[in-house]
């Protein structure tokens, strides 16, 4: 008896390929779609945190923060509040911190054998090196001394050595010139290769803190501060402490705003992956509703099917069939539309996320859940939106259906 | 010889808002296995109102039903569903076969519906009554590759397949021409020679002279009931 009801509901879905193939096409965009949009979100979540973890661990950052007092937000104060002494007296008062690092950016053309590269130039302390896990393919980091004498030496990203020498393994000797002022490379480093949306961690040139700051910056703050603590279960401690020397070196009393504000790993993290949720639950909710939109075409169509077919509901009556007979039938018709449209929906999302894996710089991570997800709910589509025309079919009177032409 | 269809007083009364059409008025008839009843009357007198009490396609408005001795005007939907499956053979006037669907698959489409019982192998069954009307040859047509007298053979094998105790025709010949109408009619001879009870409704009387016994239907009462 099912298996007769199966047959039928093929019969007459491979009868008509061409409607079959447009109903059922809702149905295909719509789960393909929610597959592609959560294998896109999935994929960057994991580029994200794969980058945020290649910037060290037990890393904690210090930012500037614009305070408010009394709810007005002091827009003056609120990139300039870390000083270059900070650095200094950081390091000198920390007991569970390794290594500390200010850092200036400056966005500078350099010009090196006649060639123009623009790029980012950090003034660091040599700690930044093992903070930020940075590991040198040629030549030699620069020192503490270096920094204390603004010595005008360089340490190259892979890619701006590409970019300015063709080949990294030549750069270190050679001169380069920041702005008007020059500069001796000391080294290269290897490449970290991950990137997105922070740019390429490797187009950079690292340069003594003190260099930097005052023979380029000219300013009178540095962006940020970069510390390690001891290990990893110290970071908590680690993070107080820091938050203490800062509070007493900027004279803040008790009860007022911090101009700073620390940040560990796990908070990056946590912000970077909350945000790509947000946006992948809104993509998916877009694409389901596509596939809502996709059940109410397989509605319709049903609709069509069962007044076209009200003499054939009349013959399978008058034989003998009970109107749970043929709500079933038209059921099926429905569901088995449906599920072929899911599994469409699958392979081509499958092709497409092969495709931006092969062919983009995007990532994608199918997980097998949200697959048996859209195709379940394609199932629930089919059920949901075809019974009303399956049961508008089963209570045809068959003496009615019969007569209808 | 056993009653297959006994009906006592069924009236049928069709309301269409403030009209009410009183199709059958009361009507007393009883059927024995193994005749051949033909149903003659004017048009509009009630004949296909009879025809689907009998087929159990609808319901008296009042009046008793017992088909093979089983009360059947007071089942509900399902039920009747049932009854037309194992125990009615209906034929039509426009054939109402299934199109784009074959020869062989039309016959075998009401086993599926049989409940109670089972055909030993329904495949051979409707084989075997594709034979019975001389369409052995004809399996895998579908309907629009046969004429009108082949179609309304494959609609009569269809409604043999499941043994019904009853055969009931309204019309059976109303599209065909003379000659196919003819040969019809000496199928249904054959039939009734082999047992089976049938009923049919005609407009004509040299279809009707087929039978073996008439009934004449007017305004919804059975005027006359005559043996041939
Ligand atoms: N579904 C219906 N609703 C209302 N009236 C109906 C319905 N079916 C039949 N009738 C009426 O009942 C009466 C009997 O109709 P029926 O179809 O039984 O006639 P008939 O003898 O078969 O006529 P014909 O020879 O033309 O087929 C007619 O007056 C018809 O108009
Ligand atoms: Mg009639």
């Amino acid at each position: 008896m099912l298996f007769s009801i199966f047959q039928t509901a093929f019969k007459n879905i491979l009868r008509n390929r061409m409607r079959t193939l447009l109903t059922v096409l809702g149905i295909v965009i719509g789960v393909g779609a929610v597959i592609i949009m959560v294998a896109v979100g999935k994929g960057s979540e994991a580029t994200i945190q794969k980058q945020i973890e290649s910037m060290g661990t037990n890393l904690l950052m210090v930012y500037p923060r614009a305070f408010s007092s009394g709810g007005v937000r002091m827009s003056g104060t609120s990139r300039t509040s870390l000083k270059l002494k900070d650095v200094q007296s950081i390091k000198e008062q920390s007991t569970l911190l390794q290594g500390v690092s200010g850092r200036v950016r400056l966005n500078e053309q350099v010009i090196a054998e006649g060639k123009n590269w623009n790029t980012s130039i950090e003034g660091v302390n040599p700690d930044y090196q093992e903070i930020r896990d940075w590991h040198l393919a040629h030549g030699d980091f620069f020192d503490d001394y270096d920094v204390r004498q603004s010595r005008k030496v360089a340490v190259l990203g892979a890619t701006t050595a590409q970019e300015l020498f063709g080949d990294a393994s030549v750069a270190v000797g050679k001169k380069i010139r920041i702005r008007t002022v020059p500069f001796t490379v000391i080294g290269v480093l290897q490449s970290k290769g991950a990137s997105g949306p922070g740019g390429d961690q490797d187009d950079v040139i690292m340069a003594p803190l003190n260099t930097v700051y005052y023979r380029l910056s000219g300013r009178n703050f540095i962006n940020d501060i970069y510390v390690s603590a001891v290990s990893i279960d110290k970071m908590n401690e680690a993070q107080a402490e820091l938050e203490d020397i800062l509070r007493r070196i900027h004279r803040i009393k008790a009860g007022q705003n911090d101009d700073f504000m620390v940040r560990n790993q796990s908070d990056i993290l946590s912000t970077a992956t909350d945000m790509t949720k947000t946006f992948t639950l809104l993509l998916s909710a877009i694409a389901g509703i596509s596939l809502l939109v996709g059940g109410i075409g397989i509605m319709n169509i049903m609709l069509v099917s069962v007044t076209e077919r009200n003499r054939e509901i009349g013959i399978r009556m008058a034989l003998g069939a009970r109107g749970k007979d043929i709500l079933l039938q038209f059921l099926i018709e429905s569901v088995v539309l449906c599920v072929l449209g899911g599994l469409l929906g699958i392979a081509f999302a499958l092709a497409v996320c092969y495709g931006l894996e092969k062919w983009t710089e995007m990532t994608t991570v199918i997980d097998s859940s949200i697959m048996l997800i859209a195709f379940s709910f394609s199932a629930a589509v089919g059920i949901f939106f075809g019974y009303y025309p399956a049961s508008k079919a089963a209570k045809l009177n068959p003496i009615d259906a019969l007569r209808y032409e | 010889m056993q009653n297959v269809v006994q009906i006592n007083a069924v009236q049928k009364i069709y309301s269409m808002g403030e009209n009410q059409v009183h199709a059958l008025r009361g009507v007393d008839l009883s059927i024995n296995t193994g005749e051949f009843v033909a149903i003659m009357g004017a048009s509009g007198s009630g004949k296909s109102t009879l025809m689907n009490i009998l087929g159990c396609l609808d319901q008296p408005t009042a009046g008793k039903y017992t088909l093979s001795g089983q009360r059947v005007d007071n089942m509900n939907k399902d039920q009747l569903a049932d009854i037309r499956a194992s125990s009615i053979g209906f034929v039509f006037q426009g054939f109402n076969l299934l199109s784009r669907t074959t020869t062989l698959e039309n016959v075998e489409l009401p086993t599926q519906y049989l409940r109670h019982r089972k055909l030993a192998n329904p495949r051979q069954r409707a084989i075997d009554m594709l034979s019975l009307v001389g369409l052995e040859d004809r399996l895998d047509h579908v309907p629009n590759q046969l004429s009108g007298g082949q179609q309304q053979r494959v609609a009569i094998a269809r409604a043999l397949v499941n043994e019904p105790s009853i055969l009931l025709a309204d019309e059976p010949t109303g599209n065909l021409d003379s000659k196919r109408s003819a040969e019809i009619m000496v199928l249904f001879q054959q039939l009734n020679a082999q047992g089976i009870t049938i009923v049919m409704v005609t407009h004509e009387d040299e279809i009707a002279a087929f039978a073996k016994r008439t009934i004449v239907v007017r305004d919804g009462l059975i005027q006359s009931d005559t043996l041939n």
